[in-house]
């Protein structure tokens, strides 16, 4: 934290990797469960495309201080991409990537 | 951010860095979007050859309607914004693909043809590079949403570190050290508008929420995005085009309809595929009070003036996203609401500029230690941002009076000589002594803020104009007051001895 300490190569590549994480990591998980919501919450779909909409930033921001906060790199990517893949098996149940199925 | 560290330590490590790296724009984007909250009556100000007057909306729309007809019959759309008391012109934009380019023409009403009017974007440019930063559309959208998102996290981060937010809201230890009366005035505008900064940059995001998240949409309507607008209620449905020429009626015959079955008149008239048979003419009312952004809408067949469609009732989830984009735009704001509303981005602008200014103040080498190159950069960014930009702004509402009226692409030049100015005083500010640099870089545009009543009294001198006179002098008074704080003399050597040994305690 520090701003005279020089920091190490492995700390820069650790930044590097964690912001990277955060960008698209964080973006591939709201993106995913907003997809997600907007196919399985109730009520009119349209209302549900708009609250997965809404929602999405929010998750977004909580996924990236989640990438930030963990106490490694690999501990923060495990989570976040268990958390798409899960998101991905649900959008599969619910019949996203049949083609002509939800589209 | 190798070893274990603590959830608080963290976010102050990502507070700091996700700050830094988007500060300059995320300040302009600020002071712009603020500007923004008066941008009809810059416009106004920009435009003093266009007086109020009241006019038959109806007649100048089928006078509007017959201009169009000749600049583009086959276009994919015209927009015509009706005038009324606030607006006396009538406004057009037309274009020939949905992707653009959107042609605009400012119409007299009496004649339908382009009005006597000195050339320039007026509040609309301020408005536009608030999240366009004057880029083509996409990239400037993505590069601001991107910055919002960053603002985001500083903003969550932020309020992790601060433990002590309610004892800090009532701390300012202006004198103790330089890097403590900067932390404290950083906390103190950060958290008295927390509300207002979560707000804005959340429903910022949500207003290009389209473009930024599509995915839901996406994957319920797949490639019919219109099909959503029309069943969420934002929009009438689509038509298709019927493939030959059509004969419309006049605009302002569908003018008086609309105004017949809205119970008021239509601020605009968007004509879908003007040539086609098919066309479509949909009128837009102005927002019912409240604080969502929705307008109604009427649809009608051009050719037949029969009604097609009205929008829908919006149900909640889809009205909630209408009133974060309606408190973004503040529309609803009356006067002191939107003077609270401006205050509140002027506090969002002071925030981000206070932390770029720590971010130096708290690297600044101690004794004989040389500066690096990084810290160097930050300090002629910020001053270069933080007083250039205010340059600009003076220089492009300078720019509106002092150009040629008959200048070739004269609302062109207004621009450049906005960039210009701005360019030109950080580069200057980066030449002045490092001591005096900050109080010289803001007397400039005190001295451009204070001279532009001036220069209005002189050209224009329309009393209509008193109060943006006024608001421009107290802006330049503003920028005097911040030059005359800066030119004070720095806190004894006495007193940095104790701020060091104090940092070392708390270290």
């Amino acid at each position: 934290m520090s701003a005279r300490t020089t920091p190490m190569l492995a700390d820069r590549a650790a930044v590097a990797g964690r912001v990277l994480l955060a960008a698209l990591g964080g973006y591939t998980v709201a993106a995913l469960a907003s997809a997600l919501l907007a196919l399985i919450l109730p009520g009119p779909r349209a209302e549900a495309v708009s609250a997965g909409t809404l929602a999405s930033f929010a998750i977004m921001a909580a996924a990236v201080i989640w990438v930030f906060a963990a106490r490694t790199l690999m501990r923060a990517a495990l989570v976040l991409g268990l958390t798409a893949l899960l998101l991905t098996g649900a959008l599969w149940l619910a019949g996203a990537f049949v083609p002509g199925g939800a589209a | 951010m190798s070893r274990a560290r603590s959830f608080r330590q963290s976010m102050a490590w990502l507070h700091t860095w996700s700050g830094l790296v988007v500060g300059w724009v995320l300040f302009a984007i600020f002071v712009t979007g603020t500007a923004s909250y008066y941008r009809t009556d810059i416009s106004h100000w920009m435009r003093p050859e266009l007086s109020d007057s009241s006019s038959d909306p109806a007649a100048a729309a089928t006078r509007a309607g017959a201009f169009l007809q000749k600049a583009m019959p086959n276009a994919a759309g015209w927009s015509v914004r009706l005038p009324n008391a606030e607006n006396p012109a009538v406004e057009v934009y037309w274009w020939p693909h949905p992707g653009g380019p959107y042609h605009h023409a400012l119409l007299d009403p009496a004649t339908g043809e382009p009005a006597r009017v000195r050339d320039t974007r007026g509040g609309d440019f301020l408005y536009r590079f608030h999240f366009e930063l004057s880029l083509p559309p996409i990239w400037g959208r993505w590069i601001v949403s991107v910055c919002a998102m960053i603002l985001l996290i500083a903003l969550i981060s932020g309020i992790v570190t601060h433990r002590r937010i309610f004892a800090d809201f009532f701390t300012f230890r202006r004198d103790r050290s330089a890097q403590r009366g900067w932390l404290d005035a950083h906390n103190v505008m950060g958290v008295l508008a927390l509300p207002f900064h979560l707000m804005i940059v959340y429903t910022g995001l949500v207003t290009l929420s389209a473009m930024l998240m599509p995915w839901g949409m996406k994957a319920v309507y797949g490639n019919d995005p219109l099909r959503y607008y029309a069943e969420a209620g934002l929009a009438t449905p689509g038509v298709a085009p019927a493939g030959r020429p059509g004969t419309p009626l006049p605009l302002g015959e569908l003018v008086a309809r609309a105004a017949a079955a809205g119970g008021a008149v239509p601020e605009v008239m968007l004509v879908t595929r003007p040539g086609d048979a098919g066309a479509t003419v949909t009128a837009y009312f102005e927002e019912p009070m409240g604080l969502a952004h929705l307008h109604p809408q009427i649809a009608y067949g051009a050719d037949t003036g029969s009604e097609i469609a009205r929008v829908g009732e919006p149900g909640a989830a889809t009205r909630t996203g209408a009133v974060m984009a309606g408190l973004h735009e503040a529309h609803f704001a009356a006067a002191p609401l939107r003077l609270l509303f401006f205050l509140c981005g002027l506090m969002g602008a002071a925030t981000v500029a206070s932390g770029l200014v720590l971010w130096t103040v708290a690297r600044a080498p101690r004794g004989a230690d040389p500066e690096g190159f990084g810290l160097r950069l930050v300090r002629l960014l910020n001053i270069g941002t933080i007083a250039g930009l205010p340059v600009g702004l003076a220089a492009y509402f300078l720019a509106n009076r002092l150009l040629p009226l008959g200048l070739e692409a004269r609302a062109d030049w207004e621009i450049r000589v906005f960039f210009a100015a701005w360019i030109t005083a950080a580069i200057a500010a980066s030449l002045y002594p490092r001591r005096r640099a900050w109080s010289v870089a803001l007397a400039v545009p005190a001295c451009a803020f204070l001279v532009i009543p001036v220069i209005d009294a002189v050209l224009v001198g329309q009393p209509r104009f008193l109060a943006f006179d006024a608001a421009m002098a107290v802006v330049g008074l503003a920028l005097v007051a911040g030059s005359r704080l800066a030119a004070r003399p720095r806190p004894a050597e006495s007193r940095l001895v104790e701020a060091n040994l104090s940092r070392t305690v708390e270290a």
